[in-house]
């Protein structure tokens, strides 16, 4: 239990980043648009996070910041594949792309620079309890947020109408065009948001995570987090469960090297990228093949409303 | 009197518009870029005259270009040949690395004092290493239908990771003085280069490869298995094609021209494993083969094209202090706007009045 402990904290710590990203992939999803932008979106955030928070000195504009740049990064996205109805998949690796450019560029003046970012704030007597107290309630505030956003997701894709009409937009567009939804803005307004959640994803890791900014920081969480939706069968508890997993990973192997061990460091960074592989291949060898249950049925698909004279 | 916009699908896409809609594209993305650049206080004029002198302003400059443009135009070829059947490689970034590390397996542990024999294990040996890394991916996407945009990501954050593993451990040179980097090929492991440049053999294979899956895809019968595979699974299961059988060996041979592009690249120009190997070849090349529209030959050319943005970017590292990964903003732009050059490909968009009817002169002569 010893040893479990410090694993667990890092655990959340280093997964919040992946969940933010994951629990904006699902928002997205749900409603039929795919976005593998999220590396660069990520990157964007983290960057924002830090610049905003650096020259405000506020870490929480920070976040608003970073909040605010994955809606406009959203925006792009959804014009592409909603308006101009192109090709998601190349549209994200184009987001990708310019993110992580772009945030190379601006960011060339923060390399090296650190600041005091958010503070940890352990909530009193739930973080007594013994191991899931110092694991869950020792954090900071933003890690917080991520268990209220995971509970919100949950109660609104399921209970709520707003929900219903996004999981229709999602799994049939025309029926639910037919209900007098617009599948244009429900997929805009999502998409958006969707960015959005996944920017904050990258700006926890620049604000309250690393407390600096550097390049190609994310190193790979955008694309683990498009693996751990698929993991999720989309649903917010699962992702959770996922993020934390592979935090847990990452943690583990960078104690084994603090702790010198004689593995190498680069086999041991292998380790969570073999792992999205294997979990991938697990859940599509037990789901075999055709429709995974949970997936949006019209996922990636551009809607044509026909125009009517 | 109303006017609105109305998108109807095109018939048919001329000759002319085909080939305006990539030019014009290209054209939008640097301007688009050059609005990016000065708001990220990096001066656009001074960004673009650079990477143009760097890469076409003299003879030098060229053969740079068409160095980068080499194993672009190999991986691009990769690419496309996978998305012949609708399978996405975008892991040919590890598929480069992987052959790598074979070639300089092969030059280490089977050394032959004569060229020819040399290259034929080198050539074999990182086919083998990238085609099987690739073939992975496939397997897992025929079999079980596992996401093949995921797996072949990730499966290049290994190789690159695998990679790092020998330059930082057994392969290291001891005289490197602490660089992660493997001693330096004899020149019996080294392909010629022309002229004086960094231009090196693998040219030849670039230029011949395009040709060859030109005439693989148009003209053979697998090569038409592939394309109605690629189009319509399920009829060429009917037909008594081998899904799983094709894609593992269509993703074989892609990550095989990776991983011989990625030999090239070791043998040819930098003649050791060292960090920072390939600059993202891997990547760029999806770019390359939806500019070139998935064609052979125009991939050819749009390689030289980027190859001039790849030089540039090193040079501005050098001149403007930015760094090397800026280029991708640009990288990133033009796949935004080749993405909305074809939706006018596909579509037009018409100015309608009123009640949704065609706007003719007298229509508008009325309207006044």
């Amino acid at each position: 239990m010893e040893i479990l402990v410090p694993i667990l904290t890092a655990a959340v710590r280093s997964g919040t980043p992946i969940l933010y990203a994951t629990l904006g992939e699902i928002v997205t999803e749900k409603g039929g648009i795919l976005n593998l932008g999220l590396e660069g979106i990520m990157l964007l955030g983290a960057y924002a996070g830090f610049a905003v928070s650096y020259s405000t000195g506020n870490p929480w504009l920070g976040v608003a910041g970073a909040f605010c740049v994955g809606m406009i990064l959203g925006l792009v996205h959804s014009f592409i594949c909603v308006t101009l109805k192109g090709n998601q998949v190349v549209s994200g690796l184009a987001m990708t792309m310019f993110g992580t450019g772009a945030s190379s560029i601006l960011g060339r003046d923060y390399v090296g620079v650190t600041i005091e970012g958010l503070h940890r704030f352990p909530i009193p007597l739930l973080s007594d309890i013994p191991v899931v107290g110092p694991a869950f309630f020792r954090h900071d505030a933003l890690i917080y947020c991520s268990y209220g956003l995971v509970v919100f997701l949950c109660w609104f894709f399921t209970s709520t109408r707003q929900g219903l009409y996004l999981r229709a937009t999602g799994d049939n567009p025309r029926a639910a065009d037919a209900m007098g939804i617009s599948v244009a803005r429900t997929r805009y307004f999502y998409t958006m948001i969707g960015a959005g959640i996944v920017a904050v994803g990258g700006a926890h890791m620049s604000v309250a995570y690393t407390k600096m900014w550097a390049e190609h920081m994310t190193a790979g969480r955008g694309w683990i987090a498009v693996a751990l939706v698929i993991f999720a069968i989309w649903h917010p508890a699962r992702a959770a469960f996922g993020a934390y997993l592979f935090g847990g990973v990452e943690a583990f192997q960078l104690r084994l090297q603090a702790a010198g061990t004689t593995i190498p460091a680069p086999i041991l960074m292998m380790l969570p990228y073999l792992m999205t592989i294997a979990v991938l291949l697990f859940i599509s060898i037990r789901k075999g093949k055709g429709i995974i249950f949970g997936a949006p049925a019209a996922l990636g698909l551009p809607f044509f409303r026909e125009e009517r004279d | 009197m109303r006017l609105s916009l109305k998108v109807e699908p095109r018939l048919e896409t001329s000759r002319l518009l085909g080939l305006m809609i990539p030019v014009l594209s290209l054209v939008s993305a640097l301007a688009m870029g050059a609005v990016f650049l000065h708001f990220m206080g990096v001066s656009p004029a001074k960004a673009y005259s650079t990477i143009v002198r760097a890469s076409l302003g003299d003879a030098y400059g060229i053969s740079e270009t068409i160095v980068k443009a080499i194993p672009l135009t190999m991986v691009a070829i990769a690419v496309m040949l996978a998305f012949t059947m609708l399978i996405w490689n975008i892991g040919c970034e590890g598929q480069i690395f992987m052959g790598a590390i074979a070639a300089a397996a092969a030059v280490r542990y089977c050394f032959v004092d004569n060229r020819l024999v040399m290259f034929a294990i080198m050539f074999v040996l990182s086919g083998i290493a990238g085609g099987v890394w690739a073939a992975i991916a496939g397997f897992f996407r025929a079999k079980w239908n596992v996401n093949e945009i995921i797996t072949t990501l990730m499966l290049n954050y290994v190789a690159i990771n695998f990679f790092n593993y020998f330059i930082y451990g057994p392969w290291r040179d001891p005289t490197s003085l602490g660089f992660p980097m493997t001693p330096l090929f004899p020149d019996t492991a080294r392909l010629t280069c022309y002229c004086g440049t960094r231009v090196h053999a693998g040219l030849i294979l670039a230029l011949l490869l395009p040709l060859v899956f030109w005439v693989v895809l148009r003209f053979t019968r697998w090569g038409y298995e592939i394309r109605v595979m690629g189009e319509n699974p399920k009829a060429a299961g009917f037909a008594g094609m081998s899904y799983v059988k094709n894609v593992v060996l269509v993703m074989f041979i892609s990550g095989a021209i990776a991983g011989v592009a990625g030999m090239c690249e070791l043998s040819g120009l930098q003649g050791r494993l060292q960090a920072g190997f390939s600059g993202g070849y891997g990547y760029t090349a999806i770019i390359v083969a939806w500019l070139a529209r998935l064609h052979p030959v125009g991939i050819i050319l749009v390689s030289f094209l980027l190859g001039v943005l790849l030089v540039g970017s090193e040079t501005l590292q050098i001149v403007m202090r930015l760094p090397v990964s800026s280029m991708l903003v640009l990288q990133g732009l033009i796949l935004f706007f080749v993405l909305g050059g074809e939706f006018f490909r596909k579509f037009r968009i018409r100015i309608v009045t009123g009640g949704g009817h065609r706007a003719s002169p007298e229509a508008l002569k009325e309207g006044e």
